[in-house]
């Protein structure tokens, strides 16, 4: 009893010291990512301040150097980026150009839609694509596997916005059984919206995000499968009378779900990307929509900031992904016995 | 079934040359047309606008009358460019990375790792559209964003492949042998890369060419009058009501063709240079 | 399946496997890997198939069981208990009468533990009154394992421990024929004693066990009579005592390759056999020992020797009597 009290308080200090250094690396890699594009914005040609006050309508004198003293005009480029980076670090990340609003909140109402967007398209690329890997595996060229495969390798090669652009085509202009585009109605209060309105106005941007990240979380559980069904212990089960339905179930899904899980994680920027895409397409009030209009409006708070919080999203995917392998694979996770 | 599977695997070498073959004339066809085609082919005819498939423009015409094949084929040759460009600037970057950690400096490998890492913590798309508004957007912030981001999954192989390597027991007999570490770079460590060097430059392009389009549809990159097919395909976006079908299908088809194609000839060479495929 | 055979439990005439290969371009090669095997094995008895590696003799495991690969063709008689073995019966003894135990930890899934592992997918009939888990533990109390094992993953097993974990997947099954697949590579000398002391207990219990191993020194001392497989071809059976260094010596052997195997036998002369096992592609028109064979005659280079019955054993080969 002893013992295993020991053991697993041994475990838990050594996922923490772990879960330690991988927020460290977060750490690391998010300062340099604002270093990294706090260059990048200084460098353009577009002065924020300038772009601010010729942006919309008149400015007050005291709105103006508020925002220059954000900026730090006239400072030298390191001492602005600090003076952004401690204001930063106290949580105000400016205010956007286009919005007029402070660019956290627009974030934090944007990310809302984005999330819902992107979890609808994350589950159903990765339960689509799971289901159609496994058929693909167990049916190594025969013709369900051919034929699965060659969809997902054309799923591959399309861009998330054309296939936006033909879905909305052809459901929402041609047959007219989805609206157009936007998260809710047009004309229709906040408050009112109903949560099958939203829905509905969330499913074909959702499946152009899932269709596109499908193949894959599809082609990868595929090979994964194959390689599972020519291992020794299937042919050893298969000794022991296994049939196909029964392998799948005891070995085949056992062996390839926390890589399809791992990868699904592993794949938050794609996914952000293809958001991005397919936001556009659908005029859909994401983050996506909003950091493509940020550049072109020359937002630069805008931009900065959802860089950063998107930086964050794709280090916390990548972590949950680390996290699982080390937690959830027994080879990883007893090793210490 | 397994008969079949083995035919394949000895086939795939024929049908890979073919394909590499046919894919370098239609490249070289489409880079050429971009050029070829006279500017007044794909120019503005009113007179001709918003005309449906026909013989005499094969993918019909847009809201200004610009025959959409003229221009689809002028985009795709701006695409070629620009994928070609950035892919092979990022295999390049991917390979000094793999030397570099071949170098096997303390800490440079770490250091690699830490900026690969980096690379792939930012969305690709946000930080190409971050350079391309750094640098004023146009065709350079489109070539800079995408050589940046491309290179990382080459030079994470690669540098995979080099560290493995460089534990290789013939590679550490090389350096008993008084070989320099020049001589074992371009003896063994070379030639074992440069398989997969052009296997991941060939898939690079069509990834690169993927993004190009996107860029470009968001309204980065290139500017509205010059023919590209995310131009073409963010304009036929207001027309969609209208009943222009044409003007978002056919390009994008011809697109989704071209990068099929880089696509397969890439994974079909990867199959083919792999020692172990060759068991199936 | 609990019927007693009085007749051997598995009963091999001419099997042959060969597997559909394309060569180049043009059509298709059979590549022949065993051709005409004749064999028997009894209740209560141990047989051992010796061969060097590449003979072909892992192949005649999956071949017994049906789960060779879906390009290899099989021809030729398989008897379990009388009852032909075709694909359906095949399908409904794996597991249910013929259990095979494989080489190594590698044969284990390694996400499930070996609890789950050992107990089967549930086609197994249990014994009336136990539930599996029960004659699980006590399968697990005879071999020595400590209970805790089935908690374990295989990685967490040690050597000997796994060697008897697979061992186990055979006994819960209550199988009538096992197939042991070299299951002694890797080990050192001892434990690969204890790994055949296993299986000799398990022959004595009257089951038939057919143990595939290359390391003929080993077999010699468990096993009851020995098959030498060489090139897809069982050359020789014979018992086990006609390798002895007896009266007789090894002039009781029939088949001038398992003299050679056992002249190359450490406590013997230590004395290797010249020349190389022709690869399954490349097999000479006749006998294929015959480029080696000091006693060919034209007649072995131009004919494949039948099995005949010799000094109460079986050989193929037509200098068999002259050799003597």
């Amino acid at each position: 009893m002893e013992r295993s009290e020991r053991d697993s308080i041994h475990k838990i200090r050594r996922i923490l010291g772990w879960l330690v250094v991988k927020i460290l690396r977060a750490l690391s890699l998010l300062f340099a990512v604002s270093v990294i594009s706090f260059a990048l914005v200084s460098a353009s040609p577009v002065d924020p301040v300038q772009r601010y006050i010729m942006g919309a309508g008149p400015v007050s004198q005291e709105q103006q150097s508020l925002i220059e003293a954000y900026w730090g005009v006239d400072r030298p480029p390191a001492e602005r980026y600090f003076n952004w980076l401690s204001a930063l670090l106290h949580g105000d990340l400016g205010v956007s150009l286009l919005y007029r609003r402070p660019v956290a909140e627009i974030i934090a109402e944007r990310f809302g839609n984005s999330l819902a967007l992107m979890l609808c398209a994350w589950v159903f690329s990765g339960m689509a694509g799971y289901a159609l890997g496994c058929v693909m595996g167990m049916n190594r060229d025969r013709w369900p596997d051919q034929c699965i495969r060659r969809i997902c390798y054309l799923l591959g090669s399309v861009p998330a916005f054309w296939l936006g652009l033909i879905l909305l085509m052809v459901f929402a202009v041609m047959l007219g059984w989805f609206p157009v585009g936007f998260s809710a109605p047009v004309g229709i209060l906040d408050s009112e919206v109903t949560l099958w309105q939203r829905l509905h106005h969330l499913m074909l941007p959702a499946l152009t995000l899932g269709l596109v990240s499908l193949s894959n979380i599809a082609l990868h559980t595929r090979q994964r499968m194959i390689d599972v069904m020519n291992s020794a212990y299937v042919l050893f089960a298969r000794a022991r009378g296994e049939g196909s339905l029964t392998l799948l179930w005891r070995h085949g899904l056992r062996n390839t779900v926390l890589p399809a899980v791992t990868l699904q994680f592993a794949s938050f920027a794609e996914l952000f990307g293809g958001s991005v895409l397919a936001e556009n397409v659908f005029s859909y009030p994401g983050l996506g929509s909003a950091v493509s209009e940020a550049g072109l409006g020359s937002d630069v708070p805008l931009l900065l900031g959802i860089t950063l919080f998107s930086t964050l999203f794709v280090c916390v995917g990548n972590m949950i992904a680390d996290l699982l392998y080390g937690i959830v694979d027994p080879r990883v996770r007893e090793v210490s016995r | 079934m397994s008969r079949t599977g083995y035919k394949k695997g000895l086939n795939r070498r024929t049908k890979t040359l073919f394909l590499t073959l046919f894919l370098s004339v239609l490249v070289l066809l489409v880079y050429a047309s971009g050029i070829l085609i006279p500017g007044e082919a794909a120019g503005t005819n009113i007179q001709y606008a918003g005309q449906p498939p026909s013989w005499a423009h094969p993918f019909g015409t847009d809201n200004l009358g610009r025959d959409l094949l003229m221009r689809t084929l002028k985009g795709l040759s701006v695409s070629v460019t620009v994928g070609i460009t950035a892919s092979c600037v990022s295999a390049v970057i991917a390979i000094l990375t793999g030397i570099a950690t071949a170098a096997g400096l303390r800490g440079v490998d770490g250091v690699i790792g830490w900026i690969i890492d980096l690379m792939m913590g930012i969305p690709h798309t946000v930080l190409i559209l971050l350079i391309s508004f750094s640098l004023g957007r146009g065709l350079k912030g489109l070539l800079v964003g995408i050589a940046a981001t491309h290179w990382t999954s080459l030079a994470r192989l690669i540098r995979g492949e080099v560290l493995q390597l460089r534990s290789a027991h013939y590679i550490a007999a090389s350096r008993r042998l008084g070989k320099s570490g020049g001589w074992i770079l371009t003896h063994h460590l070379l030639p074992h890369l440069a398989p997969q060097f052009i296997v991941g430059l060939i898939l690079m392009f069509p990834h690169a060419i993927l993004h190009e389009a996107s860029i470009s549809f968001l309204g980065y990159g290139l500017s509205p009058e010059q023919p590209a097919i995310g131009i073409i395909l963010a304009e036929s976006m207001r027309y969609l009501s209208s009943g222009m079908w044409w003007m978002a299908v056919f390009p994008g088809l011809l697109l989704v063709l071209f990068v099929l194609l880089l696509d397969r000839l890439g994974e079909n060479l990867r199959a083919a240079l792999d020692p172990y495929s060759t068991q199936e | 399946m609990e019927k007693r055979c009085d007749s051997p439990i598995l009963e091999i005439s001419g099997l042959s496997v060969s597997f559909q290969m394309y060569d180049n371009t043009f059509g298709r090669k059979d590549l022949q890997v065993i051709s005409d095997l004749h064999m028997r094995v009894y209740a209560g008895e141990m047989l051992a198939v010796v061969g060097s590696s590449g003979s072909g003799k892992s192949l005649l495991a999956s071949a017994i069981l049906g789960i060779l690969p879906k390009n290899a063709a099989v021809d030729g008689v398989m008897r379990y208990c009388g009852q032909n073995l075709t694909p359906a019966p095949q399908r409904r003894l794996r597991g249910n009468g013929i259990a095979l135990v494989p080489q190594s930890v590698e044969f284990l899934d390694p996400l499930m533990r070996v609890g789950t592992q050992v107990d089967g997918h549930g086609k197994r009939p249990v014994k009336e009154g136990r539930d599996r888990g029960q004659s699980r533990r006590k399968i697990f109390q005879r071999l020595g394992l400590p209970r805790a094992t089935e908690r374990c993953y295989p990685f967490q097993l040690s050597g000997g421990m796994a060697r008897r974990v697979l061992v186990s997947t055979a006994l819960i099954q209550d199988a009538q024929l096992i197939v042991a697949d070299e299951p002694t590579p890797g080990m050192g000398a001892d434990q690969a004693r204890e790994a055949l002391r296993l299986f000799r207990a398990i022959a004595d219990d009257g089951k038939a066990v057919i143990l595939i191993t290359h390391d003929l020194d080993l077999a010699l001392a468990f096993a009851d009579r020995i098959a030498v497989f060489y090139a897809g071809m069982m050359v020789e059976t014979a018992d086990a005592s006609d390798f002895q260094n007896g009266q007789g010596g090894i002039n009781m052997l029939r088949h001038p390759y398992s003299r050679a195997l056992c002249r190359a036998l450490p406590q013997n002369q230590f004395e290797p056999v010249a020349g190389f096992q022709p690869y399954a592609g490349s097999l000479p028109k006749g006998c294929p020992f015959a480029p080696r064979c000091s006693y060919r005659s034209q007649r072995c280079e131009q004919k494949t020797p039948p099995v005949r019955s010799l000094r109460g054993g079986e050989v193929r080969c037509f200098c068999a009597d002259a050799t003597l």
